[in-house]
């Protein structure tokens, strides 16, 4: 079995991927997804921490952050649904009315 | 009972607020209705909490009204609750009696004024505050009372501020009183400092254990009082601003002006008898400053000529006698005085009102006399009044003012020249008093021919008043009627737990001859009969002579005539160099240095504001971007301390 | 053993949680213009809620349920007490200008009692896993109702920005209690500080850079600075009611579940300077831009991130004096900065055209009950004596001099002064401009007033005896330590 650190590692590198992706893209739905992956990072980390602490809570933890993100995916799709009506558009760099 | 207590002053504060935000809104009758029967209630209230008060004994006559805590800072508290006692009792039955009255008197005098609701609702709030003022039960709360009437004062001199001279009046008499203000809050903080309390009952109780009789300390707080007193009873050298407030409406100036506001010194000095008893050097001062203010203004009332003007003289003369009385430690005959003078300068003041209502607002005596017969209601209810001031036996004022100068002769602290200032103010005082009344009312008329057209005698709702207060001038002086005349001086040993009469005084008291008080008596007597004689002398028979006497001591005349030149003294002295100052200090120091400061930072912050602001593009990546780098920062921190 | 569950303690929870349905349920049944009888469901189940709340202020016995996840002890109620203020003031502030703006969205009262619910849970939360779970449950409806007037692009785009923002703060606030996580192997909190109690060995980097993770994933709900920057824009654009919402529950939510953090953080290490750095940043960040706006709903928004900074001096202060002065000030915020909203909500007659401070111009002589209402509002916005805000930042600031904190209390008064100008803007505007166009009558609605009235009263009550409110205040503090 991999030691702990590599698990760490690989999901602070999705992490990392997924922060780097929502800093990059103008597409709001890349956005969301590179957030999703971050989330997804963390989970990694959960089911390392709890497969080598022998605890439990680590993965019930998973399974509620699944829920959070797939409520976050009903809200925010439907933001971005609401927004592409106006703008015919998702590129984020377009909604920029509200400023300074 | 404490429910009663309580409720003594929120009567007027609700026909405050009610007619001050209805305004104009309400009918006069429902104003007239909720304004004097505020006050009346507040009368009634305060004589059911005097009568049960009357039930207890003696020593331990006492009723709380506690309404909640104030603020509570450390070891400082201080809240809002009431002391009735029969000091508080005497005070509020005087200021809500009288108060009542001169609403009444009001009702008549302010008929056709356009700032009816406006005069009455300050009137309100005017006597809420002196209630408060006289019920407190600490110096704090009293402090709200004393400037909550400042500021009734102020709004009621300058009461039509459309006149210029009216509401410079008002800004003078706030000014000045603000000075004393100073004074008071200064003695506040000390006495605070002190003792660690500003309760009444308690620094009476904490003084003499805590303060050293005579001492620097005590000594330094009663001044710094005496300083507000001095400024609030219109006191050498404070007094200035009393006879300018004249400006305002005249049952202002009964009530607030004579009556009552102005002896609010007298009352805190009898209030904080405990800590006056222990510092002789203050009483002195008291009742120095008490004698020379009496026979001060007095001499200044001989020649003025505005009927107002000569009560107002009348009233700082008579409050230096109350602040005399305290001086020599006789508490009680200065709130005697208080009391009787409330009641007789009311009427002066009311029948002067009626005098100048009847005249269409003419003030100069010069333009008066015969009136007599043209107003024969008016005239016999001042008659009473001048009599009763003048100290005439068997009338309230005599047996008030004899105490006085009794007092000031037989007292511990008293000293037979305070009696001499006090004798010499009786003959001015009977004379400047009888001088007004031949000229108002004897002699040939003057009146112009525009106000004869108009003389006309007041209307019941005005006469009715002053006919109560006639009574009052003339059997008021019987609670107090001294052992002398076969009297139990009631009123004293009412008043006697509250006030701390130092035992010397009662003690030096006693030394004097028993025949010694019948022969002072006498003196007064003969005194007043003497200022009566020249007064009769001077205006009815030789109606030639003031003048010519005016020319031969042309020099003095005019002294006492531009009242010593005071106001010009002081405007020299104290108002042109502060202008001055202020004016380098506006000009230059302000508006260059601190202004430009000022707007020197306020451009720098705008155009940081400005040049910022741009940070906050809009666009929802470089939000994020921001964000992360404050990750970075703050995860770099933490590595950086577990490296 | 762990302790059972202990209904009892979620009681408040429930009673809003429950109402929600209600409203969702009910709102089904209703026509477009009956929508109104929602928003007196909602005030019912709220002040339910807040009575149970004050009964459970007496809770005998175990205050800890669902195995210690949560918790009912003083400081959770008090902010659970804040919040059910907060929200009733938000729904009375709300029902004039839902019915005139989107009358046919009922939801809008589910949402903002979800919203609630979330917080509350936040308040009572033992343990991480509450936290961040309570934490989306107060955002998610909070994105939704940013966006809910979509007859506005501002409000669709306010909640594009809030959302986008929102997840991404989520991810590394999780990130953090991951690495909590895996420091302890367990996510409670009370379970936590005994393992530290007891000596067990753990790894003070996961748990130093967890914790702050956690804390950045809070301080960008409360709008900490260099995390505020979505507060502006999504002021801006929601609606003016759920603005006045969001301004104040979710911010003392956040600010809450710092104060449960630290427990686990100060042992480890000593996060004062950053606390310190962020209070000073915040603060002045917060004021300077707001001296600028013209939209006023920005400008309060500026003003809130100041607010954060000077709630963060508490925080920086800490302990008994620091989280009691933190408390009280949360619930002044509340209430002083819902009642300048009402007004806001009161003169945006017409959406938009209003809402520039410039237009404020002779609203003194036309509205002058509003006028002076606002005026007192901005005054104790801007902590001048006599009101609620200045005895609050009194607090706060003699907090941080007792503590030995000069430069910090010099800084924030400092900043206090340079917020009174642009709040000070509002009443000149009010008083000493002319109207550039004709006045508009307002229509006043009765629950507008009834919010107004009740904030007015607060502030000045508190303003001048604050000493109940304080001991509240102290209490909650106390029972944290």
């Amino acid at each position: 079995m991999a030691p702990l650190s590599y698990y760490l590692i690989l999901s602070a590198m999705l992490f990392t991927i997924g922060v780097w992706g929502v800093l990059r893209n103008r597409n709001a739905l890349i956005i969301f997804m590179s957030i999703e992956l971050m989330l997804n990072a963390v989970n990694i980390t959960l089911m390392a921490f709890s497969s080598f602490l022998k605890d439990f809570s680590g993965q019930v933890f998973v399974f509620l952050v699944m829920a959070i993100a797939a409520a976050e995916v009903a809200v925010g799709l439907a933001i971005i649904v609401s927004i592409f009506r106006v703008k015919e558009s998702i590129n984020v760099d377009d909604v920029n009315l509200m400023k300074w | 009972m404490e429910m009663i207590v309580k409720l003594i002053p929120v009567f007027p504060l609700f026909g405050f607020l009610i007619i001050g935000l209805t305004n104009k809104k309400m009918p006069k009758q429902v104003v007239n209705i909720i304004a004097c029967g505020s006050v009346f209630l507040s009368f009634v209230a305060g004589t059911i909490a005097f009568f049960s008060l009357l039930g207890m004994p003696s020593n331990s006559r006492f009723i709380t009204g506690f309404w909640f805590d104030w603020i509570i800072a450390g070891s400082f508290s201080s809240s809002v609750s009431f002391m009735f006692d029969p000091l508080a009792a005497v005070m509020v039955l005087v200021v809500s009696g009288v108060s009542f009255i001169i609403h009444v008197y009001s009702i008549g005098y302010m008929a056709h004024d356009g700032g009816y609701w406006r005069y009455f609702s300050f009137l309100n709030l005017f006597v809420f505050s002196m209630l408060l003022l006289v019920l407190a039960d600490n110096v704090l709360l009293l402090f709200v009372g004393w400037e909550g009437v400042g500021l009734c004062s102020y709004l009621l001199i300058g009461f039509w501020f459309h006149k210029k001279s009216a509401s410079d009046a008002g800004k003078k008499a706030f000014i000045v009183n603000r000075i004393g203000d100073f004074g008071f809050l200064l003695g506040i903080m000390l006495l605070f400092w002190t003792l660690g309390s500003t309760n009444i009952k308690e620094i009476s109780h904490l003084a003499p254990e805590m303060l050293v009789a005579g001492g620097g300390l005590v000594t330094a707080i009663t001044l710094l009082f005496l300083v507000g007193a001095v400024g609030k009873s219109a006191q050498i050298p404070l007094y200035v601003w009393l006879p300018d407030a004249m400006e305002g409406p005249t049952p202002v100036s009964a009530l607030i002006h004579a009556a009552t506001m102005v002896t609010a010194g007298v009352y805190m000095i009898a209030r904080l008898s405990a800590l006056y008893v222990l510092a002789p050097t203050s009483m002195a001062i008291v009742a120095i400053v008490g004698g020379f203010t009496a026979l001060y203004a007095a001499t200044i009332g001989l020649a003025q000529n505005d009927i107002k003007r000569v009560l107002a003289y009348s009233t700082i003369s008579q409050i230096g006698y109350m602040f005399l009385a305290c001086g020599v430690g006789a508490f009680s005959a200065g709130i005697f005085h208080l009391t009787t003078h409330a009641f007789f300068k009311a009427l002066l003041f009311m029948g002067a009102g009626s005098v100048i209502h009847a005249l269409s607002g003419e003030q100069d005596m010069r333009y008066m006399g015969g009136l007599k017969n043209r107003l024969p209601f008016t005239y016999k209810a001042f008659l009473i009044a001048t009599l009763s001031i003048s100290g005439i036996p068997l009338l309230a004022g005599f047996f008030s003012k004899d105490e006085i100068l009794w007092k000031a002769y037989s007292s511990g602290h008293g000293h037979p020249l305070l009696w001499i200032l006090g004798l010499i103010t009786a003959i001015l005082t009977a004379f400047y008093m009888f001088r007004l009344l031949y000229l108002t009312f004897h002699g040939k008329s003057n009146v112009t021919a525009e106000a004869e057209k108009h003389l006309h005698e007041s209307p019941p709702v005005m006469l009715i008043p002053l006919y109560i207060l006639a009574f009052l001038s003339i059997f008021g002086g019987y609670i107090g009627l001294p052992h002398a005349l076969g009297g139990g001086a009631w009123f004293e040993n009412f008043l006697m737990p509250v006030i701390a009469e130092s035992a010397h005084v009662i003690e030096t008291g006693s030394h004097h001859a028993p025949s010694l008080e019948y022969i002072l008596m006498l003196a007064s007597v003969v005194a007043v009969l003497l200022g009566i004689v020249v007064a009769y002398n001077f205006y009815i028979k030789n109606p030639e002579k003031p003048k010519q006497l005016a020319q031969r001591f042309a020099g003095c005349y005019r002294l006492i005539f531009n009242k010593y030149y005071i106001d010009e003294v002081y405007d020299y002295l104290i108002v042109k160099p502060l202008y001055i100052l202020s004016l380098i200090f506006w000009k230059i120091f302000d508006v260059r240095v601190i202004d430009g400061f000022v707007n020197r930072l306020a451009k720098f912050f705008g155009s940081m504001s400005e040049r910022f602001r741009i940070l906050q593009t809009g666009f929802v990546r470089n939000y994020a971007l921001v964000f992360f780098i404050g990750v970075i920062i703050l995860v770099g921190y933490l590595c950086y301390i577990f490296r | 053993m762990m302790p059972p569950i202990n209904w009892p303690v979620i009681y408040p929870e429930l009673a809003i949680c429950i109402t929600a349905f209600i409203v969702l349920i009910v709102d089904l049944f209703l026509p477009g213009r009956h929508k109104w009888v929602l928003s007196l469901i909602s005030i019912f189940g709220v002040l339910v809620a807040l009575q149970i709340v004050f009964m459970n202020f007496g809770l005998k016995g175990d205050t800890k349920a669902f195995f210690g996840m949560v918790v009912s002890d003083a400081t959770g109620l008090y902010f659970k007490t804040i919040f059910c203020i907060g929200t009733l003031l938000a729904i009375f502030v709300s029902i004039t200008y839902q019915r005139r703006e989107f009358p046919e969205v009922g939801e809008f009262y589910t949402l903002m009692l979800l919203s609630t619910f979330g917080m509350m849970i936040m308040a009572s939360a033992l343990d991480l896993i509450t936290i961040f779970l309570g934490l989306e449950m107060m955002s998610i409806p909070l994105y939704v109702l940013a966006g809910i007037y979509r007859g506005r692009y501002r409000s669709r785009e306010a909640a594009l920005k809030y959302f986008l923002l929102g997840a991404f703060a989520s991810g590394f606030l999780l990130y953090g209690i991951a690495l909590i996580y895996g420091a302890f192997g367990t996510t409670n909190i009370t379970r936590i500080v005994e393992l530290i109690a007891d000596g067990k060995p753990y790894s003070p980097f996961f748990v130093g850079v967890g914790s702050v993770l956690v804390l950045i994933g809070l301080a960008f709900k409360a709008g900490v600075v260099p995390f505020h920057m979505w507060i502006p824009d999504v002021y801006e654009g929601a609606p003016a009611p759920v603005t006045a919402f969001m301004s104040a529950g979710p911010k003392a939510a956040a600010i809450v579940a710092i104060l449960r953090i630290f427990v686990i953080t100060t042992p480890v290490i000593d996060l004062t300077w950053v606390f310190w750095v962020l209070a000073v940043v915040t603060m002045t960040w917060g004021n300077i831009l707001a001296i600028n706006q013209n939209n006023i709903k920005r400008m309060l928004a500026y003003s809130s991130i100041a607010h954060v900074g000077y709630l963060l001096v508490a925080i920086t202060v800490g302990g008994e004096e620091g989280v009691s002065s933190a408390a009280f000030y949360l619930l002044v915020y509340t209430i002083m900065n819902i009642g300048a909203f009402a007004i806001v909500v009161l003169f945006a007659e017409r959406e938009e055209f209003y809402e520039n401070i410039s237009d404020y111009a002779g609203f003194g002589s036309r509205f002058p009950f509003a006028a002076i209402t606002m005026t007192i509002f901005m005054a104790s916005l801007g902590g001048i004596p006599g009101t609620a805000g200045f005895v609050g930042k009194f607090m706060i600031f003699s907090g941080a001099i007792n503590h030995g904190f000069y430069w910090l209390a010099v800084i924030g008064v400092l900043n206090s002064l340079v917020s009174i100008y642009y709040y000070l803007r509002v009443v000149v505007a009010m008083y000493m401009r002319q109207p550039q166009t004709r006045l508009v009558d307002i229509a006043i609605s009765p629950s507008l007033m009834i919010a107004i009235i009740i904030t007015l009263l607060l502030v000045i009550q508190i303003g001048i005896f604050p000493d109940n409110w304080l001991s509240l205040a102290k209490q909650a503090a106390s029972l944290a330590f």
